[in-house]
């Protein structure tokens, strides 16, 4: 992170609570926890049922620290959204508590406002109206002088590739265009947390690439902690520093992408060979490697996992190699997220 | 206060997008001329035979404004429900304003629009032969503006609580019809059936035109007038009580 670099760099109000205690072994980087969350829970009243309720969020833990990049990472229906809007105060929680940027969640809802920036997969600006309107009259909610909205909101704009659209109307921007400018409507108060709800949703391949490149500026220029909900398993695992996966309203498992793709069995080894002879030695090889399972083996086609492939496969080769089998093809496949999910959930990210 | 900056703001932002869309305020001052020109006409003849008092620009003026004060109010909803469609209401849910500045901010902005509304009809319906004191067309135009308020409040509070188009549209058109056909505001009450009459009676916008009626034709010192002015106030209390409380389910 280097802060200085950055000609917006905002002018931080920290409060006091937030303010980390050096360790006793005095040059220890402390890291603030910026949301923490105990038993966050949220039912809805069933419809047509009397008394049912319907329980979205089943009371959920979870922490974030300053300066991290988190995926929220779930299926739709999972209770993402609904997560997301308790913690920017448009939902109230049934249950259990959280400090947001300091301010108490259910006690003082107006200062985690204040504090916090919301981007909402809806957008935020009516199609007629010019960005710099929309800019200036959003800031003039937080107390921010004209002037300076003016000045910020121009300077957010260039930063985010949008300088020159402050005369236009909203409706005329392309859908990422109008997507950034909603980061930039969320970021105008200069908060140092800032929720992106399906930041990528409906944006075609390039301008998802180039969006999640924004992203992390925000967070590497200027220090921002980016809280982000997904469906998406590639926009999780390119973005993030940390992955929470909730399933059925309850988080089911946490970490950085590294660490939840190896509870997944490891790497996945696809040999092709010229026969189905050699496929049945080769399997018998394969079974014979460091860490591997039992190989399934399909016609002239064997595949199997092992911890790490890309020390197993010289070693696998070289075997193949001294027992004379000859491998027209091998393809060795990290886990993906998804792998992760169906491995934790039974199902696919995609259903 | 941070409720009248909020609102402020939000009025200034609602009232830029309306103008910036002249079609629609053209449209909507078109409207009441339209009545005066088309409908007005059919009632000289009327208004001298039916049980009016005074000329057909004492009696219809009054019931028109009635009705622009409630169907100007009426509609905004939609509007509403739009501005939600694109993330704006969420956006300043999200933001520390006053929850009810959000709604009240958009109503003050169709108070305006109305109330411009309201001062060109009576100009139109001047140069047709409207011949009232001053006074009375304030409290004309104050009436409008109270009625347009209470009818905005409590189509931005449904049009937030339902978001639905389809759920708005029937809810307003089975508010309006009852209010315009039990008023008296295209034909006098005293024309109905005795059950009628009293079914009119527990119509508070009847007794709203009636007062308006009666300060057209000079007779301010009326119990009426007071008890239509006071009618009015009591429905803004209600429409902004209603707008209040959804604005702050929203959240809930």
């Amino acid at each position: 992170m280097k802060p200085q670099s950055h000609p917006f760099q905002p002018i931080r109000r920290v409060p006091a609570e937030l303010i980390a205690v050096p360790n006793n072994d005095n040059e220890a980087q402390v890291t603030n926890t910026i949301i923490e969350a105990k038993g966050l829970k949220r039912s809805f009243k069933a419809r047509g049922a009397k008394g049912k309720t319907i329980d979205a969020v089943r009371g959920i833990d979870l922490s974030v620290r300053e300066g991290e990049i988190v995926g929220f990472l779930g299926p739709n229906g999972a209770g993402k959204t609904t997560t997301l809007k308790m913690l920017c105060t448009l939902l109230a929680p049934t249950d259990g508590s959280a400090i947001v940027v300091g301010a108490d969640l259910r006690r003082d809802p107006v200062e985690v406002r204040r504090r916090i920036g919301y981007v909402s997969q809806a957008g935020s600006t009516s199609p007629e109206a010019k960005v710099g309107e929309e800019i200036v009259s959003h800031a003039r909610l937080y107390g921010i002088d004209k002037q300076v909205a003016i000045q910020r909101g121009k300077e957010l704009l260039a930063a985010l590739d949008l300088a020159e659209i402050w005369d236009r109307t909203c409706g005329s921007l392309s859908g990422g265009q109008r997507r950034r400018l909603d980061i930039v409507m969320g970021l105008i108060h200069q908060p140092r947390l800032v929720f992106l709800d399906e930041p990528s949703t409906g944006l075609d391949p390039q301008s998802r690439a180039n969006l999640w490149n924004h992203i992390r500026k925000l967070r590497d220029e200027l220090g921002t902690t980016v809280f982000l909900t997904t469906h998406y398993m590639d926009e999780a695992d390119s973005l993030s520093d940390r992955i929470l996966i909730i399933d059925h309203g309850t988080i089911v498992a946490e970490g950085t992408p590294a660490e939840l793709k190896k509870r997944v069995s490891g790497d996945t080894i696809t040999l092709t060979l010229r026969t189905e002879t050699d496929a049945a030695n080769a399997a018998g090889i394969a079974a014979r490697l460091n860490g591997a399972d039992a190989p399934a083996t399909e016609a002239n086609v064997v595949r199997f996992h092992v911890p790490d492939g890309a020390t197993a496969l010289p070693v696998l080769l070289g075997d193949l190699t001294k027992a004379g089998i000859d491998a027209i093809g091998v393809d060795v496949n990290r886990p993906t997220l998804d792998d992760v999910f169906l491995t934790l959930t039974g199902r696919s990210l995609r259903d | 206060m941070s409720f009248i900056r909020d609102t402020w703001i939000i009025f200034r932002r609602s009232m830029v997008l309306s103008l910036r869309q002249p079609l629609w305020v053209v449209i909507g001052l078109l409207q009441p001329i339209l009545y005066l020109t088309l409908f007005g006409p059919l009632l000289q003849t009327i208004a001298a035979t039916s049980g009016f008092e005074g000329d057909a620009w004492q009696v219809f003026v009054p019931g028109l404004l009635v009705q622009l004060g409630i169907f100007g109010g009426l509609f905004v909803g939609f509007g509403i429900i739009a501005e939600w469609r694109s993330g704006v209401i969420d956006r300043q849910l999200v933001s520390p304003a006053a929850r009810t500045a959000i709604i009240a901010g958009r109503t003050l902005r169709d108070v305006v629009v109305i109330t411009v509304q309201a001062i060109v009809l009576v100009g139109a319906a001047f140069f047709m032969g409207l011949r009232v004191p001053v006074g009375a067309l304030v409290i004309g135009l104050v009436l409008v503006a109270l009625l347009g308020a209470a009818f905005s409040f409590i189509s931005n509070a449904i049009g937030i609580a339902t978001k639905s188009e389809d759920a708005l549209a029937p809810m307003v058109n089975t508010l309006a019809l009852p209010i315009l056909l039990l008023s008296g505001i295209l034909l006098p009450m005293t024309l109905a059936p005795a059950w009628l009459q009293m079914v009119a009676n527990f119509n508070p916008f009847k007794h709203i035109v009636e007062a308006l009626r009666a300060v057209f034709l000079g007779q301010f010192g009326e119990p009426i007038v007071w008890i239509g002015l006071l009618l009015a106030v009591v429905l803004v209390v209600i429409g902004a009580w209603v707008g209040s409380r959804v604005l702050a389910a929203q959240t809930k």
